[in-house]
Formats: structure tokens, C-alpha cells, sequence
């Protein structure tokens, strides 16, 4: 898997005990939007074969912003996998560093490390809510992940925002 | 288990991005996908801010992690960097446990 928000999604709902299937949901859900990414990077790229395969793992947020910010196709595709590359190779590189490291870390609390998921979530949320649309239904989402919290099990709370987001954005 | 769990979601997050680039072009044109799928994220992710900093398994609780949101929120609205915004939310919660 190789999608930050999904990552984290799937560790936090396993983490806060939800069991790993609803964190499986979460992370599918989240993934939705790299689906709308390769739509868009399909006629960019123009890849076959096992380029195709190769480039499907790097659609991604930033891969997407790099290559469709370019006028240029050559530019784009060049964007597209070079951000994917340096991307790619860091993150995973970081990610193993850190399943290393927490055998050195005796209680990550005492690091504030369970303070850090929702800080990352809140940075790759923030340039999603330069509107006051997307602002609402972030807010709206927060509420009522809280007021369901308490009545079902852990990791629920994220699919119930999900149904009732998607029957918002299918009915305005 | 849960690693099977894992495979499952990583194959899942794959073959969406796959299908996205192998796809027909005028899926990309259909208003309903167009409306829903961008906001999934943003409400999933505000989602996750909230119960991840105000819940520990099924109870709500308010602790040190609100202050740690509270200041990620200024460095994200200073237009912080990514680790910045991580490293402005742990270290305060870090700082406050240590008093």
C-alpha cells in the first residue's frame, strides 16, 4: 500500500482497537480519490503494459498535482515519475526506519507520538479546504464521527461520515 | 489476520489506482463520480482528526492531544510543512506530559 492517508487510516482504526477489516474499508475509501487520479493521468502518461502496472503505484496525491500542474506532456510524464521515484524511495525508506524504531521507543506517549496521526491527518486534510464548501462537510464530518463514537465500535464511526458524504454529494 | 487484512487493503488500494489509468476516459465525465469521490477524503480525514485526538477506543476523552491539534491547527494556518505540522502536534503533547 502505498498511500499516505490510507496508511495512516488503517494503523489508527487497528490502533484504537477496531480490528483490521473496518480499517481495511477506511483505507479502500480513502483510496477512492487515486482511482479519479489515474482517470485523469490515463491520457497524460499514455503507458502500457507493465509501465501501466509501474505507474499505477505512484498515482497518488502529489504525482497527480505535479504532472497535471504542467503544460507540457513530456514535462508532465517527467513530473509524473520523477516525484514518484523520490517519493516512493523516501517514504518507504522512512516507514521501515520507523517500524525499526519503535522497538527503542519504550512509550510512545511519552513523545506525544499519539498526537501525531491526527496532526498528519489535519496537514493532508488542510489544502483540501481552501472553499467554504469542503470546510462545512469537514466540520459536519468531525461532529458526527464524536457523537457516534460512543455507540459503535471503533472504526464504524469513519464509515457512517462516508455513506452519509457520499449521499450528500449524490442528492445536492 | 490482521496481516491478511493488510494484503487485502494494499492489493484494493493498487487495483483502484490501476483501474483508475486503465479505465475509459468518459468515466472520468460522470457527474455522480465527479461530485462524491472528492469529497470522501475530506470528510474522511476530518473524521479521523476528530476521533483520533478526542477518543481512546470507545470513550470520549479530552487530554493533551486537543493542545497538540490546537497548535497543529496554527502551523498548518501558517502554511507549515508536513513533518512541521506532525512534529508541531507530538512535541506539544510530548512538552505538556513532562509538566
Amino acid at each position: 500500500m502505498f498511500t499516505g492517508a490510507s496508511q495512516f487510516a488503517l494503523v489508527g482504526v487497528v490502533g484504537a482497537g477496531g480490528g483490521v477489516w473496518p480499517g481495511a474499508v477506511a483505507a479502500l475509501l480513502l483510496g477512492s480519490r487515486n482511482a479519479l487520479y489515474g482517470l485523469r493521468l490515463g491520457s497524460l502518461l499514455d503507458v502500457r503494459g507493465w509501465r501501466r502496472a509501474a505507474a499505477a503505484q505512484f498515482v497518488i496525491d502529489e504525482t497527480t498535482a505535479m504532472a497535471i500542474a504542467r503544460d507540457d506532456p513530456r514535462l508532465s510524464r517527467f513530473a509524473f515519475w520523477s516525484t514518484g521515484l523520490a517519493l516512493f524511495t523516501f517514504w518507504n525508506t522512512g516507514t521501515l526506519i520507523g517500524a525499526v524504531a519503535t522497538h527503542v521507543v519504550s512509550n510512545p506517549k511519552t513523545f506525544g507520538l499519539d498526537a501525531a496521526p491526527p496532526a498528519a491527518f489535519l496537514a493532508l486534510l488542510a489544502p483540501r479546504l481552501r472553499a467554504r464548501e469542503p470546510l462545512a462537510i469537514a466540520i459536519a464530518a468531525a461532529v458526527v464521527a464524536i457523537a457516534v463514537l460512543p455507540f459503535v465500535p471503533p472504526g464504524v464511526p469513519l464509515l457512517i461520515v462516508a455513506v452519509l458524504v457520499a449521499a450528500y454529494g449524490a442528492l445536492r | 489476520m490482521i496481516w491478511t487484512g493488510v494484503v487485502v487493503a494494499s492489493l484494493a488500494c493498487y487495483g483502484l489506482k490501476l483501474a483508475g489509468l486503465s479505465l475509459p476516459q468518459r468515466w472520468l465525465t460522470d457527474p455522480r463520480v465527479q461530485k462524491i469521490v472528492p469529497l470522501i477524503p475530506i470528510a474522511l480525514l476530518a473524521a479521523l482528526v476528530a476521533t483520533q485526538t478526542f477518543s481512546t477506543g470507545r470513550h470520549l476523552v479530552l487530554d493533551v492531544r486537543a493542545a497538540g491539534l490546537a497548535v497543529a491547527i496554527v502551523a498548518v494556518l501558517l502554511r507549515a510543512p508536513f513533518l512541521v505540522v506532525v512534529a508541531a502536534g507530538a512535541g506539544t503533547a510530548s512538552l505538556l506530559r513532562l509538566v
